[in-house]
């Protein structure tokens, strides 16, 4: 697995799978990387789109309106999303605002990957 | 009734059988008969009754306006239409095609039409008046329900928090909405304005003369002035404008938390009662409803509410009440209630318990309800400012307010994910005060104090964002966001709202303060159990 360093959204590929590792701020200031990202996704033959929150310590209302227009644009293109590496105050974010009803939620990317 | 019925089948086509309806060649002649009202008082009423059968209005020797009235559009033959003896009709002939005198066959048929015809025009009777009956329901069910939307629009959302004060607020809407409203009004000296009143009335109405009032005291009271300027100016505002026979109670009075002084004059409002130590006190001012006579003035007392003193406030829908037998509530059954031991949201409990028990399970409610309590605590509050400080509105500065606040309450021991849910609380709302409050000018500082006392940590975020209220949380409608129907953001309230134990707003002409209060002995359950689908 690739070590991430820079506050960057970085994407690997997997047989199928975009695995998009978020940066450890997701606030306004993600709103270009997650953009550039995205395209990335969209040159590969992906599947399905893995969003690794491993690294994430920081997510804010304007952070979860950047993962709903993520959403919302690969739900278009027909590839489903998961999530992978939560903490438990995320988790419960993604239940109160129902993202949780829209993407597999897993412990990690391990996990993820499998299902 | 039976007037209005037989016009009715004189005046309408739908259902009334016709009296050209014989002759089918004839159609036009007696055709178009204008309605013809029959009086109560007319004779051929009391004589038709008692008939059965055709009856030729030539033979008939009666001195009837009606008749005369009937002879002249060509009616020939009235036949009675009786349903369960009650005349409900007439069936009016005109002359034969054939110009002769009708038979004693045509009679025969004519009765025999007359008995078979008029059990079904009563039901197309009862059926129409069943509908006018429903269409009327629906038009009051309609204007109950604006009545309804006005009356919730104007109550307050929240009961203001004090340090050391506990304040309840209950309201129940009649039947037929009433105009009760009570009201919060922080003022720019630190005290604290507590409304209550009583427009006379029902619906849409009062509930709109509710709105007016509550409307133009919560523009009043923060220019200053005595609770009794304050209703004085109401009072004359309201004289002007307010429709004839309808008036409004009010109580008015101004409470300093910081010592329990409170100040207040009254409107012919029911009067508040105090639980001291000592025994209940009845708070009396006295003044004339509001919007009955201009140029009133209104008398002003104080009272001190002392530590462990509890203060409700009512509306007569209280009361007033009656039991099964006519027999009212009364207010000395409130007084007993209220010296009883229950503060805030007990007190107000155990009142609409008994309420209950008094009238009966059968009961309607008469009038709107309002109860509104202030309860001193016994001991003064042991409040601790953990700590207060002020950041400028620079975009990305939330993160900075919620690191400083995570330190301030660390002493606190607040467990791991409280804490996590605090953060996202406080940041968003730094958030909200830094971009939409203080449109991101960076001279106007967001002030932010953290509290604790009672069991509870409140975060206080302020920004001079005042004047204009802070819209209610709204649950954002996913669906629609993924759908591209609705921009993606939108979050940040809601979000607050689901992190806090409790959330107050106030606005005042210049700042809006946000306070967030965490409860500390509440454990968190832990929403999100495992999800893996």
């Amino acid at each position: 697995m690739q070590q991430q360093t820079s506050d960057s959204a970085k994407v690997r590929f997997s047989d199928g799978s975009a695995i998009v590792d978020l940066p450890a701020r997701i606030d306004a200031s993600a709103e270009q990387t997650l953009n550039e990202a995205y395209a990335e996704v969209m040159n590969g033959t992906t599947k399905r789109i893995l969003l690794n929150f491993a690294r994430v310590d920081y997510l804010s209302s304007t952070g979860i309106a950047l993962i709903v227009g993520v959403l919302a644009r690969s739900r278009k293109d027909g590839r489903p999303v998961l999530a992978a590496g939560l903490s438990d105050h995320f988790r419960e974010i993604f239940e109160i605002t129902r993202l949780a009803d829209f993407m597999r939620i897993f412990p990690d990317e391990r996990a993820a990957l499998a299902g | 009734m039976l007037v209005g019925r037989i016009r009715r089948l004189f005046g309408s086509a739908e259902s009334a059988p016709r009296a050209s309806d014989v002759p089918p060649a004839e159609r036009g002649r007696v055709h178009d008969v204008p309605p013809i009202d029959i009086a109560p008082s007319d004779p051929i009423l009391a004589y038709l009754q008692q008939t059965s059968g055709p009856v030729a209005l030539d033979e008939l020797q009666l001195d009837s306006a009606a008749v005369r009235e009937l002879r002249k559009v060509g009616v020939k033959i009235v036949v009675p239409l009786i349903s369960q003896g009650e005349l409900i009709g007439l069936l009016n002939l005109g002359p034969r095609l054939s110009e002769q005198e009708y038979s004693s066959d045509d009679r025969q048929l004519l009765e025999k039409l007359a008995s078979q015809a008029a059990p079904a025009v009563r039901v197309a009777q009862l059926v129409r008046e069943q509908e006018a009956e429903v269409r009327a329901r629906e038009r009051m069910e309609q204007e109950l329900r604006v009545a309804q939307l006005i009356q919730q629009q104007f109550l307050p959302k929240q009961v203001p928090s004090l340090e050391g004060w506990e304040i309840a607020a209950f309201y129940r809407a009649a039947q037929e909405v009433g105009g009760d409203f009570y009201d919060f009004i922080n003022l720019p000296d630190g005290t604290i304005a507590l409304v209550v009143g009583d427009v006379t009335g029902h619906g849409v109405p009062a509930a709109l003369v509710m709105a007016t009032t509550r409307s133009f005291i919560r523009a009043e009271a923060p220019r200053g002035g005595s609770p009794s300027e304050v209703l004085a100016r109401a009072n004359d505002f309201l004289h002007a404008d307010i429709p004839e026979n309808m008036f409004v109670t009010c109580l008015y009075a101004v409470l300093d938390p910081r010592n329990g002084r409170l100040r207040f004059a009254n409107a012919g409002h029911d009067l508040p009662y105090v639980r001291t130590a000592q025994g209940l006190v009845e708070l009396r001012a006295t003044g004339m409803p509001l919007g009955l006579m201009s140029g009133i003035q209104y008398e002003e007392s104080e009272f001190t509410l002392g530590l462990g003193d509890m203060m409700l406030l009512h509306s007569d829908g209280l009361a007033e009440a009656h039991g099964p037998d006519h027999e009212m509530f009364g207010f000395p059954r409130v007084k007993g209630i209220v010296a009883s031991k229950a503060n805030g949201e007990e007190l107000i409990a155990e009142l609409m318990r008994s309420l209950q028990r008094f009238t009966g399970a059968e009961w309607q409610q008469e009038d709107d309800i309002t109860l509104v309590t202030v309860s001193r605590s016994p001991s003064p509050a042991a409040v601790r400012l953990l700590g207060e400080f002020q950041v400028a509105s620079e975009a990305g500065n939330e993160r900075a307010v919620m690191e400083r606040v995570a330190e301030l309450v660390k002493p606190l021991g607040i467990d791991a994910r409280k804490v996590e849910r605090l953060k996202t609380a406080v940041s968003e709302t730094a958030m909200n005060a830094i971009e939409h409050g203080n449109e991101l000018r960076p001279e106007r500082p967001v002030s932010v104090k953290v509290l604790t006392g009672d069991g509870k940590v409140r975060i206080a975020i302020s920004d001079r964002g005042g004047g204009t209220e802070i819209p209610e949380a709204q649950t954002p409608d996913l669906e629609a966001k993924l759908a591209g129907l609705q921009k993606a953001r939108g979050w940040g309230l809601f979000l607050i709202k689901n992190m806090v134990d409790d959330m107050r707003v106030t606005t005042d002409d210049v700042h809006h303060t946000v306070e967030l209060v965490f409860d500390l002995a509440k454990k968190e359950a832990g929403r999100a159990a495992t999800n893996e689908r």
